[in-house]
């Protein structure tokens, strides 16, 4: 039954299924440190995680680190979505537009992020901006390129279909390609916010005061793993509620897609 | 209601690509549909007979020639010439009433007269309880009355129908024909229908075109002068059959000239 290509299977198999994977990690965790096989320097027992997240959170360090960073990456996250949804639906629209952007978009696009940092440093000092470009450089490009693709696979019947209900071809974007891709934009958005989480640590890689990158970076030069593993947990933890809330919007906003 | 118009496609050539890979589909293409008029197309697959509606439709540029709709020159697509596709397009985003509602709403239409000619087409095409579906909630029939009843409420002047039965089983292309011909008898709109199936022509049509292979031309015109309404036996009429014998004839001739 489960294991048919493509069937559903029932909601109550499905997090049992996800919570025995989680519970294998924890046990595997468990095994390797209560068992003394690794070192507490290099692996923090579970204990010794959560206490350290008890004390973090009881003198507010966690709260104002955790701020600190989804501040920068939702900040940067929807600078870069505002600009990158409809210059992408125009770029999957109009070849014009595709032929002017794609040659510079995929040079830039394999660029690694890490290689800008100093020159963002040079450019807009070491503020939050500097940060938010960080994620920014690291979501746009991609965001660009995948929802371009999104806009260029609606079928073209579609838009004839709407030629012939006398849609204007100027009014295209707006009537027809922005909503039949909406499902596949949200899809993007859902992706992108979680690669934009995972330029974080890069963008409070240097000069930061406050943040969960931040923390773990003092916290490897003063040997605590335990801190080390919280702000990774932390920042898994955001990207899993970002994650569910773009599911959420999208069964909200596109409820015909399934 | 807007007045029904005449079709005129005369000498009409498209050319696709350019270059090695050049595509002639169609070859000096003349023809003429009155308005009323129900005309149907048959010919071999890949003759060129969706690449004629989309010339018509405004949607491709012909390479040479000349086509009218009620006088008027064709350039570009406009909601005067409705269109119903082979495959399905309708707006997945909106709902069936929403969908029937697209093309008035792009005419300006206040919301009183939106529901109304909703409500009037869903009717027409027997989908009153299903105005809040979503099309993917729809069958593959559904689909396509909606389709009919979406291209209807824009009120064109001539409806342009590319296969619109082809993927439906036989019983359910039954009745759509029979809903098509009351649709029609009702609107009076100038239908151009293209067709795979022999029978599915005659039984529609007050003139059958029959096209050549590629490059497409119009081999032959047949009237239909069978009474209406065409009930179901009627395909055992000795008549019937030989028209559809004439017709089947004319097909495979282009098939064996062709290889
Ligand atoms: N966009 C295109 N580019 C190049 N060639 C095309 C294009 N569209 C159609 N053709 C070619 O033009 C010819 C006519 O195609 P068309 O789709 O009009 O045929 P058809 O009669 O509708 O066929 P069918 O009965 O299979 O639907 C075909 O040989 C096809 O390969
Ligand atoms: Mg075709």
């Amino acid at each position: 039954m489960a294991f048919v290509p493509y069937r559903p299977i029932p909601v109550a198999l499905a997090i049992s299924l996800g919570a025995a994977v989680w519970a294998l990690v924890l046990v595997g965790w468990m095994w390797l440190t209560y068992g003394g096989r690794v070192p507490e320097m290099f692996l923090p027992a579970p204990g010794k995680v959560l206490m350290t997240a008890g004390r973090l959170i009881a003198d507010g360090s966690l709260m104002m680190h955790t701020a600190a960073s989804a501040q920068v990456v939702l900040v940067g996250f929807v600078i870069s979505s505002i600009v990158a949804v409809p210059l992408g639906l125009y770029m999957g629209t109009y070849k014009a537009v595709q032929a002017a952007l794609d040659p510079l978009v995929n040079f830039i696009r394999y660029l690694p992020v890490t290689s800008f940092v100093p020159l963002f440093i040079l450019w807009i000092g070491i503020g939050i901006e500097q940060r938010v470009s960080v994620i920014i450089f690291g979501t746009f490009f991609q965001q660009l390129v995948m929802i371009a693709d999104a806009a260029r696979s609606v079928p073209r019947d579609l838009v004839n279909a709407a030629y012939t209900l006398g849609t204007k071809r100027s009014t295209t974007v707006r009537h027809i390609v922005f909503p039949a891709s909406l499902p596949a934009v949200l899809d993007i958005l859902r992706v992108t916010v979680g690669w934009a989480w995972t330029y974080l640590v890069v963008a409070e890689l240097v000069a930061a005061k406050s943040g969960l990158g931040y923390i773990s970076l003092k916290a490897m030069r003063g040997f605590q793993v335990d801190i080390i593993f919280l702000a990774i947990a932390m920042i898994g933890i955001l990207g899993l509620i970002t994650d569910q809330g773009f599911r959420l919007l999208r069964r909200f906003v596109a409820p015909w897609a399934v | 209601m807007t007045q029904s118009a005449d079709i005129a496609v005369s000498s009409v050539t498209l050319r696709y690509g350019s270059g090695e890979k050049t595509v002639l589909a169609l070859d000096g293409l003349s023809l003429d549909v009155k308005p009323n008029e129900f005309a149907v197309i048959v010919g071999p697959s890949g003759c060129g007979k969706s690449s004629l509606l989309y010339l018509i439709a405004g949607l491709e540029d012909r390479t040479g020639g000349a086509i009218t709709v009620g006088g008027q020159s064709v350039d570009g697509p406009g909601p005067d010439r409705g269109m119903v596709f082979q495959s399905y397009t309708l707006f997945p985003w909106l709902t069936v009433a929403q969908n029937v509602a697209y093309g008035p709403r792009r005419r300006g239409l206040g919301e009183d007269e939106r529901n109304r000619l909703v409500r009037h087409y869903l009717a027409e095409v027997g989908l009153a309880g299903f105005a809040d579906h979503y099309p993917a909630q729809l069958s593959g029939g559904m689909k396509q009355r909606v389709a009919i009843a979406r291209a209807l409420a824009n009120d064109p002047a001539v409806l342009l129908m590319d296969e619109p039965f082809g993927a439906l089983d036989s019983q359910t292309r039954h009745a759509m024909q029979r809903l098509l011909l009351r649709v029609w008898d009702h609107s009076q709109k100038t239908v151009l229908f293209v067709t795979h199936d022999i029978e599915e022509a005659i039984l529609l049509a007050d003139r059958v075109f029959v096209m050549s292979g590629r490059p497409g031309q119009i081999r032959k015109v047949l009237s239909v002068d069978f009474p209406r309404p065409r009930l179901g036996d009627i395909v055992l009429d000795p008549a019937f059959i030989a028209m559809k014998r004439e017709i089947m004839g004319l097909l495979r001739a282009d098939e064996e000239g062709e290889d």
